[in-house]
């Protein structure tokens, strides 16, 4: 019984961390081009200025 | 983030924020276009260089679902209009999307997809819980455990329930305070009161504790509402793109007479444009200066060129062919064609909106039905003698049970395979309920000049016209933009001939054109222009060409069908729909397209209100039409047909108010539309019948008090997966179109 005061508090962080990484990733905008996203990862970019990390900060921005 | 844009960005917000001079200070602005012809990620990297490569961008990226760009740019360098010039540059359709339109259906399916994942994070979480207990049942788990188990659901599942659940409690009240009965009353019903029946139990340390079974349930439906919710929003952003990319650009002269480009949605009244041959009319207006021939089949079928002069009024989105001219700007006037049919369309929407939808159909029987057996139950057992605590336990077991999971995602899973099966081949299913109305018509009404036909005039049996004359006549008709003339070069072409350049061509508006050659005049024209006797009646439809004094050769032209058109018609007739032709062009070209598309019943020169007048007629005897047109002049029609559809090439106020746009050069998607529709209401008709076989198994369990939890969770499972299976192979099943019923067939 003991063992359930610390498994079902982790169970439940463990949770809420997979929520809370959900929320992240759908605030930044990566749910906004699924088929592009699937592209991008198989693209070397040697375009500095499109790399996903700079824009995807700015998609957020144009959302809000 | 990269360091260099970091930097950038933080001086531009510095600068922003302080009025600098603005020569030193680039003000970045941010743009969306649409590029519609982007497929792959190959496509999508293309757009990105070829933005990057244009003076003044600081950063572009593209969604390749959207089909759109957002760039950066730095508006004192560039403008948008240079942007889309750069990508037409490499190789894509551009244009500038609108923001006309707010994106609160955006923000609503992110809305959902926000509480769907808290929902799904509730639901894991109260099931590994509820697990536990299930298992602790057969094994040895003492009262205690299992109360704490319940609290711990309970901590989980209600805060959960009161955030996800919103959506559905919001149109369950708002349908409650309209006093009408929606899918959401039952749903709503019965979440709230498995929560409050579970509080209630396991503040008693009782068995019936259906937090799962809320939650789960939550969980479903959110996932149907969202799925239903995101292919609206992609066929919407479709149907966008299709506008914006016909969106027009005018050249405005000011008062100093310097011509400057501008978005056409920008002008005001008063503004002078100028209106280059060939180019589409951009605003509604009266013309000041010059004298063409304006292409207005888009505005009244009429494939016809209109002869206008200084004073004419000129709609938007009709083509100016033989000269240039400067055009006046005007508000809508109340006489106009145009106002005219805003009035119309008002009126036929209003007349619309009375359609209620299947599954509220189905709610109005299903939610006093079940009430009432909860009802029945609970007097049944207080009858019994139970006491009034198990009969409510009872009562309650019985509205879980038959709380519509399966029910209500009947319908939206079949909505959300069938769309997705148009949106492949091409169709835009704009309306929520648009499928819906479309499986019931028995009729379709055509419209002619742009829907059955092409919407081009085509030149009459080439292949009778001697190959020099058709040559000479395609060298002197490639000087000009009138659409017979392009026709003759058309055909040159096709026959494999190719015109010799022309020197010294004139082009006479409202006649002809005439070539100086050594050998003397060539002609090309009107009768009178050419001086041959019009011995036919329907010499508009003729272009004549003399060679010196040589006797003129006559061009007949027909605006030709759809290649598919016959074909399509007949399939149409055949499955016992009556096809019928509405055109508001003239009988003699009417009456060739039905007989070429096999069409029995048609009407010529039909104005806007007349084609209102016959779908009333239509639906006055009983039977439900289905319109498909694409001019301004179909457009109230469209709102007053039972459903509609529209080419992608049909102006915009006929893409906004149909149900559907079909895209391509064929009229399949017609057909296929219609099959899919019939075959999204059977399959929603199989899917309720899954689900009350499901009740029907359920709830005599539930009335005799032998539902647990674990078996309510395991039948709402059950059904909602069966439900989603069957509208799933919707997806890949071959259709043919069923013959109507009888009673719906025409006698």
């Amino acid at each position: 019984m003991t063992a359930l005061a610390w498994l079902i508090p982790a169970a439940l962080v463990l949770g809420l961390l997979g929520l809370a990484a959900f929320l992240w990733a759908l605030n930044s905008g990566q749910f906004e081009d699924l088929e592009g996203a699937s592209w991008r990862a198989i693209q070397d970019s040697d375009a500095p200025d499109a790399s996903p990390a700079a824009d995807s900060d700015d998609t957020a921005r144009n959302a809000k | 983030m990269d360091k260099a844009l970091t930097s950038n960005l933080s001086i531009v917000a510095e600068r922003e924020s302080v009025p600098a001079p603005s020569h030193v200070a680039p003000s970045l602005k941010t743009v969306t276009l649409i590029v519609d012809n982007m497929r792959c990620g190959g496509c999508m990297s293309a757009v990105e260089k070829a933005l990057l490569a244009a003076p003044g961008v600081q950063s572009a990226r593209a969604n390749l679902s959207a089909k759109r760009v957002t760039a950066r740019y730095d508006a004192d360098a560039t403008e948008p209009e240079n942007l889309a010039a750069a990508l037409e540059g490499a190789g894509f359709n551009a244009a500038e999307a609108m923001h006309t339109r707010d994106n609160t259906q955006a923000r609503e399916a992110s809305d959902l997809l926000r509480r769907m994942g808290v929902a799904g994070f509730a639901a894991a979480n109260v099931m590994l819980l509820s697990v536990s207990v299930w298992a602790g049942l057969a094994s040895d788990m003492d009262a205690s455990a299992q109360a704490l188990f319940h609290w711990l659901s309970a901590l989980i599942a209600l805060p959960a329930i009161a955030y996800a659940g919103q959506p559905f409690f919001r149109s369950a009240a708002g349908a409650i305070r309209a006093a009408r009965l929606n899918m959401d009353v039952p749903i709503s019903l019965g979440i709230i009161l498995a929560s409050g029946m579970s509080l209630f139990q396991t503040m008693r340390g009782g068995d019936q504790v259906y937090f799962d079974a809320a939650i789960m349930l939550t969980f479903f439906l959110l996932i149907g509402r969202y799925l239903d919710e995101s292919v609206r929003v992609r066929a919407r952003g479709a149907a966008e793109n299709l506008l914006g990319l016909k969106a027009l650009s005018a050249t405005v002269i000011g008062a100093d007479r310097r011509p400057r480009r501008i978005p056409a949605r920008a002008l005001s009244p008063g503004v002078r444009v100028l209106v280059a041959a060939g180019e589409r009319i951009p605003v509604d207006g009266r013309i000041e200066n010059g004298a063409s021939e304006i292409e207005e089949s888009l505005i009244n079928g009429e494939t016809l060129p209109r002869l206008v002069q200084v004073g004419a009024d000129v709609h938007a989105g009709t083509v100016n062919i033989t000269a240039p001219i400067e055009v006046t700007a005007t508000a809508i006037d109340e006489h106009t064609l145009i106002a005219e049919i805003a009035r119309l369309m008002q009126a036929a929407e209003q007349d619309r909106g009375r359609y209620v939808r299947l599954a509220d159909r189905a709610a109005q029987v299903y939610a006093p039905a079940v009430h009432l057996l909860g009802a029945l139950t609970f007097t049944g057992w207080m009858i019994a003698g139970a006491g009034w605590e198990t009969a409510l336990t009872y009562a309650i077991a019985v509205l879980i049970i038959t709380c519509p999971c399966a029910l209500a995602l009947a319908v939206p899973a079949v909505q959300v395979a069938a769309t997705g099966r148009l949106f492949a081949k091409g169709v835009i299913v704009k309306a929520p309920d648009a499928l819906e109305r479309i499986a019931e018509t028995d009729t379709v009404v055509l419209d002619k000049t742009g829907t059955l036909t092409i919407g081009e005039p085509q030149l009459i049996a080439p292949e009778k016209i001697c190959a020099a004359i058709l040559a000479q006549a395609a060298s002197i008709a490639a000087h000009s933009r009138h659409p017979y003339a392009k026709a003759i070069v058309r055909a040159a072409g096709a026959m494999g001939l190719t015109p010799r350049w022309q020197d010294a061509v004139r082009e006479v508006t409202g006649a002809g054109l005439v070539a100086e050659t050594p050998q003397g005049e060539e002609r090309l024209g009107s009768a009178a222009w050419v001086g041959a006797d019009a011995e036919d009646g329907d010499q508009t439809a003729t272009l004549w060409y003399r060679k010196g004094e040589a006797v003129p050769t006559p061009f007949h032209f027909a605006d030709a069908l759809r290649s598919d058109a016959r074909s399509v018609v007949g399939d149409l007739q055949n499955a016992g729909y009556v096809v019928e032709l509405l055109s508001g062009d003239r009988p003699r070209a009417v009456a060739r397209a039905a007989a070429a598309a096999g069409v029995q019943e048609w009407r010529a020169g039909v104005r806007p209100d007349g084609k209102i007048g016959r779908l009333k007629d239509v639906s006055a005897s009983g039977h439900k039409a289905l319109m498909v047109g694409d001019g301004l002049n179909d457009a109230p029609a469209l709102a007053a047909g039972h459903a509609s559809l529209s080419p992608a090439g049909a102006v915009d106020i006929c893409q906004t108010a149909a149900d559907a746009i079909f895209q391509g050069e064929r009229l399949l998607p017609v057909l296929e539309t219609l099959k899919v529709a019939r075959a999204a209401r059977q399959m929603s008709l199989q899917n309720f019948a899954i689900a009350l076989g499901y009740n029907a198994l359920c709830v005599p369990l539930a009335m005799a008090g032998y539902v647990t939890p674990l078996i309510a969770a395991l039948a709402m499972s059950a059904s909602s997966i069966a439900v989603t299976g069957n509208a799933l192979r919707l997806r890949t099943r071959r259709l043919a179109l069923q013959p109507l019923r009888s009673t719906e067939r025409h006698a």
